[in-house]
């Protein structure tokens, strides 16, 4: 087995492909994120998978940023909040967070609507209560739950119990 | 976090000759390793990248009966596979009530159960007396806050509880951790893989240095199981105590029972004594099945600040037999 102190990284990121070299494996898919590609959408919170902030999409599924190293995502595909609207047109999550007022101070924000869309195409959205669990691991200070959960809910085209 | 040289793992045989040497530590959903470099709990000079390996994240039938878990399967797709929802609900339930679904699509069924203890001295940023940070400090939770500390099965060098839901769930199971070791494998019992801090206070589990786990294996269905998570906030939160509950029923007699209890010790704690009275009871004797119940606490011996803990354990443990008695067989 070959260890190395230093890596060459293979990411298709938001449909690009990038190549980054002399990575140190320290370094999270968060901090990658925001300091070496300058998308700073995606938000560092706790930095202990504890808050949210940092959901992004890894092969199409919603993990913590912040607790991968960016050396272990070599080769796989990864979305953050800049990849989600197409074009100009926001993600039906993106709108309805708008709509229904889903933020305050909007730090949560990225994370929160990066969760949304892997839930909805989860099936996860069939009452409140499920959207309330299953949205549990993004955490908003500001406290805008029920505008939240208005949001997811819009989003998935559900009515309101 | 220290510096650390890293590799991706192809073969098992590869992983497990190279986590044999001192200081190597194995990656593989990540979400305990990360923050146990960052706050120095562990500082492994050598990261075996295992989350690719071949062959290790599927969900089989064994042979005549029973289930083989791939140890690096993710908590999610272990808790929503269908034959786990069918036949083991009790595992089901406590994987969906554990951490979030983001670090349950990272987090791997064999990484849940060598997550270490969430007591607050333990890992704390300011590094603080704790025999499972550095041996012989003392514990500073002993008469500190322990409020959510253990009431079975402590000493005097640690009264910290083991925070994994899936584990409690095993223990009632009577599942197998198998592993993969340089010197050959081993099948260990669920219920007797973390130690107790009687005899290394700073082990948490049987492992050896390079000892990998490689599967969970499941005995026969049990569709007559439950997982009760008692808890400060209705999500994400760990447990201040959880029940597991397995039971095999003619109509409404518990003909055998299997009961684990989590968040009360440094492992899952198997209600012996309460299994064999229960045996021959009836579900909605709830006398017959608390008085079943109280044989197992005797042993109970909370701290200064957790006393309600004792309570709270009996009613977990008669909730999640009722519960169990409910689903469908």
């Amino acid at each position: 087995m070959n260890f190395h102190d230093r890596h060459l990284l293979r990411l298709r990121m938001n449909g690009e492909d990038h190549t980054l070299s002399d990575l140190d494996p320290r370094v999270t898919l968060l901090d990658l994120l925001r300091e070496r590609l300058h998308l700073t959408g995606t938000k560092k919170g706790c930095n202990f998978g504890e808050c949210g902030a940092c959901t992004v999409h890894l092969d199409g599924r919603r993990v913590n940023a912040c607790m991968i190293f960016a050396v272990s995502a070599d080769g796989r595909e990864v979305t953050t909040i800049e990849g989600l609207a197409n074009g100009d047109a926001l993600h039906p999550v993106q709108q309805a967070f708008i709509d229904h007022d889903g933020f305050q101070c909007g730090f949560c924000t990225p994370g929160q609507v990066m969760s949304a869309a892997a839930l909805i195409e989860e099936g996860h959205t069939g009452s409140d209560a499920e959207i309330r669990e299953w949205m549990s691991g993004n955490l908003c200070r500001c406290s805008a739950y029920p505008q939240i959960v208005e949001a997811v809910r819009a989003a998935a085209g559900r009515a309101a119990q | 976090m220290t510096p650390f040289v890293y590799a991706r793992a192809d073969s098992l045989g590869e992983t497990i000759a190279a986590g044999a040497a001192p200081d190597s530590a194995f990656l593989a959903g990540g979400t305990e390793l990360l923050n146990w470099l960052r706050l120095g709990i562990a500082e492994p000079t050598r990261i075996i990248d295992i989350s690719r390996l071949d062959g290790l994240d599927q969900i089989e039938a064994l042979p005549g009966s029973g289930l083989k878990i791939g140890a690096l399967t993710h908590l999610n797709d272990v808790a929503q596979h269908a034959l786990v929802m069918r036949d083991y609900p009790v595992l089901s339930q406590a994987i969906l009530n554990a951490a979030s679904p983001q670090l349950r699509n990272l987090a791997t069924i064999g990484g849940n159960l060598l997550q270490k203890t969430r007591c607050a001295y333990f890992r704390a940023e300011e590094q603080l007396p704790c025999n499972k940070r550095e041996l012989g400090s003392g514990c500073s939770a002993l008469h500190g806050i322990n409020d959510n500390h253990a009431i079975f099965g402590w000493t005097e060098d640690c009264v910290a509880t083991q925070p994994s839901d899936p584990a409690v769930a095993l223990a009632a199971l009577d599942a197998v951790i198998v592993t993969a070791h340089r010197s050959g494998g081993r099948r260990i019992p669920a219920a007797e893989f973390h130690l107790l801090p009687d005899s290394r206070p700073e082990a948490d589990n049987v492992l050896q240095q390079g000892e990998l786990v490689t599967a969970i294996e499941l005995p026969a269905p049990a569709p007559r199981s439950a997982y009760l998570k008692v808890r400060e906030r209705e999500s994400y939160e760990y447990a201040i105590v959880s029940a597991a509950a397995v039971l095999e029923m003619d109509g409404r007699t518990i003909r055998r029972a299997g009961l684990a209890l989590g968040s009360v010790a440094l492992r899952p704690w198997r209600l012996s004594a309460a299994e064999e009275r229960l045996a021959g009871a009836e579900i909605g004797d709830r006398e017959a099945l608390s008085a079943a119940i109280e044989q197992s606490f005797a042993e109970a011996r909370p701290l200064s600040q957790n006393a309600y803990k004792v309570e709270l354990a009996k009613t977990a443990a008669l909730r999640a037999i009722e519960k169990a008695a409910r689903m469908p067989s």
